[in-house]
């Protein structure tokens, strides 16, 4: 059941950026800081939060949940530190997965090469 | 062909296109995107398991999708990926993950500092750009907010 | 006092230059596609022993050049001129190429109208008499193209119907003055013909303006009609331009329907290949011509084509910039017999 909601809240979170991609001119690109932003506001008035607590990564796992987490992690660190908090709290609640991305891709980068499509 | 306009032309030109498989297309994203996400989870209860606290499972989750979406990238098959799911390879953490990593890849020729890092955020760049920078925002709309009641 | 001009864009040429020799090389991909046994070389690997796809595309060009030189049982030394171009910034492939060979250059950029472009000029300077022998060449690498123009090849992004598929490969032609034929008998060289198509996804929307200007204007100047030809053939209009031309070709009274072909829809089999629209890029005319036609031609299948090679002459930057895309399209007859 829990990963039936998972699956759900996911796949639908990933058909609403298909029928952009399908019906606009927008590239993937476009459709994943739309989607961040999306994440970001829906997070700060507080949209977000329930569909986390019912889809649990079906709705931290799309990028729309990363930009949760960074709107979350502002206004946590706006609420404990203030201005400051506010320019910290974003980044450190989603450093993980930046640093992570930087570091896999510096390595994946030197140690394999790209192949022609076939 | 002089009798039309440009904009009589773009019209026609674009109803010359083949529509794109959109039932197909919608099915293959939700269930790439879904079982994707269902992943995530599965990962998510594991690190429970171990007794993390919520902070860090959900970092925990997203750097070893990261990587996973890396390392697939590497081995030349999350390209095969998003060709099947689309937008359900794409919208998870995994395909930013994909975008961040193939470009790293395939400008490793033109060397280390302009090819590989100054390339590595050609498509993710704009995603960090809007996303730290609404957070800020949203941050300090926070505050002042909150000041006023 | 030009006496070889007919109508407004057309040239007649007075002693039509001879094709004497042609070479076709292509990528793994393009091996496996419907003309597969048209072509002289089949790469079964991309790289061709390079350190990079641009490197491999400057050795396929290269190597497509000296196989037409000494199918046509020439060398280097004797060959005058050398007409080349391609897709990369700055026509790299072809400079590059064009050093190893030491033959005086001159570097051409027309897309994919290329092979077209250089078979006008070098027919040119041999009827006017500058020259005897010259070679006119082309290329293009999926690989290299692909990452100057869209996305990194790893990159999980789905290409739409109306995209086409960069054909990796070079073909060559070596013209003379002297010869037995196929010749090379008229020229009707293109405007550029922009109708503010900006999706670089929709190439063949864009030049099949281009390709009708050209072709009706062909049919104008020469007084020839569709009949004239045993095939009428665009350089990578593809399904999407295929479409368009037919239908405004008969809007402009000419019937196309019986012997016109695109390049661009020979090469794959779009079914089975997967690559949508068709194929494009400055190889696909060129090697189709070098291979499939010119073989066809000798074999006397085929006496007289009309080619014509389109191109869409945008560049990343203007495509980023919103800009529309300027097309291009020049018409070479070739002609098995000339009285």
């Amino acid at each position: 059941m829990e990963y039936l909601k998972v699956f759900l809240v996911g796949g639908f979170i990933c058909v609403i950026g298909q029928v952009l991609l399908d019906t606009t001119k927008l590239t993937p690109a476009h459709i994943l800081v739309i989607f961040l932003v999306a994440g970001v506001v829906l997070g700060a008035i507080g949209l977000y939060e329930p569909l986390v607590k019912f889809g649990e990564a079906g709705a931290t796992v799309p990028i729309s949940g990363f930009g949760y987490a960074l709107s979350k992690g502002a206004i946590d660190g706006a609420k404990s530190k203030g201005v400051i908090g506010a320019f910290m709290g974003g980044l450190e609640a989603t450093a993980g997965g930046i640093a992570a991305a930087i570091i896999f891709g510096y390595i994946m980068a030197i140690v394999s090469n790209p192949k022609t499509k076939s | 062909m002089d009798k039309m306009t440009n904009k009589e032309y773009q019209k026609y030109a674009e109803k010359k296109i083949p529509k794109p498989t959109y039932f197909k297309n919608i099915l293959y994203a939700f269930i790439v995107g879904g079982l994707i996400c269902v992943l995530g989870q599965i990962l998510r209860n594991i690190l429970f398991k171990y007794g993390l606290d919520e902070k860090t499972v959900t970092s925990a989750t997203s750097i070893l999708l990261v990587f996973l979406g890396s390392f697939l990238t590497g081995l030349g098959f999350y390209d095969k990926l998003g060709k099947i799911g689309g937008a359900g390879a794409a919208i998870p953490i995994t395909g930013f993950a994909n975008s961040i990593v193939s470009p790293a890849m395939e400008f490793k020729r033109e060397g280390f500092i302009f090819g590989v890092a100054a390339r590595m955020f050609s498509i993710a760049g704009p995603v960090l750009v809007y996303g730290v920078s609404s957070s800020i925002i949203v941050g300090i709309l926070y505050l002042l907010l909150s000041k006023g009641r | 006092m030009s006496i070889k001009r007919v109508g407004k864009q057309t040239v007649k040429l007075a002693n039509p230059p001879s094709i004497i020799g042609t070479a076709s090389i292509v990528g793994p991909k393009e091996g496996e596609g419907p003309l597969k046994d048209y072509f002289d070389i089949i790469l079964e690997d991309d790289m061709w022993g390079q350190e990079s796809f641009e490197k491999a595309e400057a050795r396929i060009q290269e190597e497509a050049i000296k196989l037409a030189i000494s199918n046509a049982n020439m060398s280097p030394n004797d060959i005058e001129y050398l007409f080349s171009g391609d897709l990369l910034n700055q026509i790299i492939s072809s400079s590059y190429s064009a050093r190893q060979l030491a033959i005086p250059y001159f570097g051409l950029y027309g897309a994919c109208s290329t092979m077209a472009e250089s078979l006008s000029l070098g027919a040119m300077i041999i009827d006017g008499g500058f020259a005897n022998k010259v070679v006119c060449a082309t290329s293009s690498h999926f690989s290299s193209a692909e990452r100057q123009y869209r996305f990194p090849l790893e990159y999980g992004a789905q290409r739409p119907f109306s995209s086409q598929w960069t054909v990796t490969g070079a073909g060559a032609t070596v013209l003379s003055s002297t010869g037995n034929g196929p010749y090379i008998t008229y020229i009707t060289t293109g405007k550029i013909k922009d109708l503010g198509i900006t999706d670089a996804n929709n190439m063949g929307g864009a030049m099949a303006p281009a390709a009708i200007d050209t072709i009706s204007q062909h049919f104008k100047d020469t007084g020839y009609n569709p009949n004239d030809y045993d095939l009428i053939i665009t350089g990578d209009l593809a399904l999407v331009g295929k479409k368009i031309l037919l239908d405004l070709m008969k809007r402009e009274g000419y019937d196309l329907s019986e012997n016109y072909s695109d390049c661009g829809i020979k090469i794959f089999d779009g079914v089975e290949q997967d690559t949508h629209a068709g194929g494009s890029g400055c190889a696909c005319a060129a090697v189709v011509f070098n291979g499939y036609i010119y073989k066809e031609m000798m074999k006397g299948n085929l006496n007289r084509v009309l080619l014509i090679a389109t191109g869409a002459l945008h560049s990343p930057i203007s495509t980023l910039q919103g800009e529309s895309i300027p097309g291009i399209a020049h018409a070479v007859t070739i002609d098995k017999l000339v009285e």
